[in-house]
């Protein structure tokens, strides 16, 4: 019987809970009902606001396929973490941790090409042409190797081998020549593809105009004879089977881009 | 108690504080902008959607089936859902933050917090919920079961919005990727905690319809009615209960 007992009045818990319920104010009812009414009239109005301001946003006029305060919003992303990250490189992975890459993009390499004739046109910010390249100017560089995560845009990433020159190396050819030029713009032979970059990413040390996967020459699914890699911005951004290497004092058009993407697309 | 006399002639009902008005509006705010980011985050993850349960090639349950993305329009809408993801999200934050300042200054976070006893407690309560006993156990302005999911909630959306940082920002915010044990991994983790907080908003819609228009009306206005109870009643009972006791 004695274990049965029920508790004389209510234990230490319940007082420290119901000390905690009770805790809040008390008002009137009368005063409730007034606040209440305030209280509905607030969340109605804030409903009809909520729904407007995404109303607003559906019916903005688009920039390159969405809305333009989105677009806004991105570029001001961008702004946001290019301060940030003054210099910061991507970690890079011993060789050993390298996978063949998957293919995803065949735009504007569809067809194969004969890399023996396969040249590279190198223009200048008013359409000048400032050199026609074939591989061997690539190869003269310093060849580098660059093992890292290879992220796409649709979530998927890898761990690759690139081998290749620094677009900063070979930028020294003509950095007299076209000056503080603050963009370069990359397209494939046909035109079908084209990337914009902004020149601070471009000399990045691990933007590479990568030859080579694994130390074999690219195969032409890979963009070969050179496409450029980077692990700083997304796939899309590293145009395969470059046939037009732009200097550009406009932000060149990006195929991307004009599809809703970020112009960007930094990692 | 100042109206003690009162109280034992006729209790009053008095309206009591339940929900402080920043609470009320932080959570109203992030109620849309956490199915805007869904939504958009839907949207991306259809672009590589690799997350399945199943032992090696048998899958029991695929995030999602194909009709799941058409009847949502989920499908071909990448690019849209990051321009959406990437500029919801600031807002997402920075509710949150101010949410979690909130909580930490006002010292509201001690109503939610589960304290030692409130595992016990809350296994109580869901027996309670489920018919399967009959006295629901004690509790403070949440039960148990509230103070202990409330709390995971918020530690999922703190877990989401770092995992959601290291896929934004892999290389700007590096070693941050690495807390998920890497790129793919911070991906796992943020599209489960999605999930997890996707289940946590589905019984939270049950237990708002099962507890009654009171209580959505207090997450509105912030108040609860009380209506006292008579003192006069509890000596009486008390009484009894020493009687028990003494028998």
């Amino acid at each position: 019987m004695t274990d049965e007992q029920p508790p004389a009045g209510p234990s230490d818990r319940e007082l420290e809970l119901r000390a905690q319920a009770e805790s809040g104010p008390t008002i009137s009812i009368d005063e409730f009902r007034r606040r209440s009414r305030r209280s509905f009239i607030t969340g109605a109005a804030g409903v009809v606001g909520a729904g407007l301001a995404w109303r607003w946003v559906q019916t903005q006029p688009t920039d390159d396929g969405i809305p333009q305060v989105l677009r806004n919003t991105l570029e001001r992303n961008e702004t946001v973490w290019t301060n940030l990250s003054q210099g910061r490189s991507a970690p890079e992975h011993p060789r050993s941790k390298a996978t063949p890459i998957q293919v995803n993009g065949r735009i504007g390499i569809r067809e194969e090409i004969d890399l023996a004739d396969w040249t590279v046109r190198v223009e200048g910010p008013d359409g000048e042409l400032l050199d026609e390249l074939d591989i061997t100017a690539f190869e003269a560089l310093p060849q580098r190797d660059l093992v890292i995560e290879h992220k796409c845009i649709e979530g998927w990433s890898s761990i690759v081998h690139w081998g290749g020159a620094r677009f900063s190396d070979f930028h020294q050819r003509y950095a007299d020549q076209v000056g503080d030029v603050p963009y370069v713009g990359l397209a494939t032979p046909d035109g079908r593809y084209y990337v914009g970059w902004d020149m601070e990413s471009m000399m990045h040390p691990q933007t590479l105009l990568a030859l080579r996967e694994r130390d074999e020459p690219l195969d032409q699914e890979h963009g070969a004879p050179l496409r450029l890699a980077t692990p700083n911005k997304y796939g899309i951004k590293c145009l395969k089977r470059i046939g037009v290497i732009r200097y550009s004092n406009e932000r060149p058009p990006d195929y991307w881009a004009e599809r809703s993407y970020d112009w960007y697309a930094g990692l | 108690m100042p109206d003690e006399e009162q109280t034992i002639e006729s209790p009053v009902p008095v309206a009591r504080l339940q929900h402080p008005r920043a609470i009320r509006w932080l959570h109203w705010i992030n109620f849309p902008l956490l199915l805007v980011m869904i939504w958009s985050g839907l949207r991306i993850y259809w672009a590589e959607d690799v997350y399945a349960f199943g032992v090696g090639s048998w899958q029991w349950f695929v995030f999602f089936p194909e009709v799941v993305y058409e009847k949502l329009d989920l499908n071909r809408h990448l690019a849209r859902g990051m321009a959406f993801h990437f500029s919801f999200g600031w807002l997402f934050v920075i509710n949150g933050v101010i949410y979690t300042i909130y909580l930490a200054i006002s010292r509201e976070w001690r109503h939610i917090v589960p304290d030692r006893r409130s595992i016990p407690e809350a296994k109580d309560v869901v027996l309670h919920d489920l018919h399967l006993k009959s006295d629901p156990p004690p509790q403070g302005r949440y039960n148990a079961a509230q103070r202990i999911s409330y709390t995971i909630v918020l530690v999922m959306a703190a877990i989401v919005v770092v995992s959601g940082f290291a896929i934004y920002k892999p290389t700007q915010l590096y070693p941050l990727p690495l807390l998920f044990g890497g790129y793919q991994g911070a991906r796992l983790v943020h599209f489960s905690m999605t999930i997890g907080i996707s289940l946590f908003f589905l019984l939270h819609l049950i237990q708002v319809a099962r507890a009654g228009w009171g209580n959505f009306r207090s997450m509105v206005t912030g108040y609860v009615i009380e209506t006292p109870e008579p003192v006069v009643a509890e000596p009486e009972a008390r009484e009894l209960d020493v009687e028990e006791v003494s028998s």
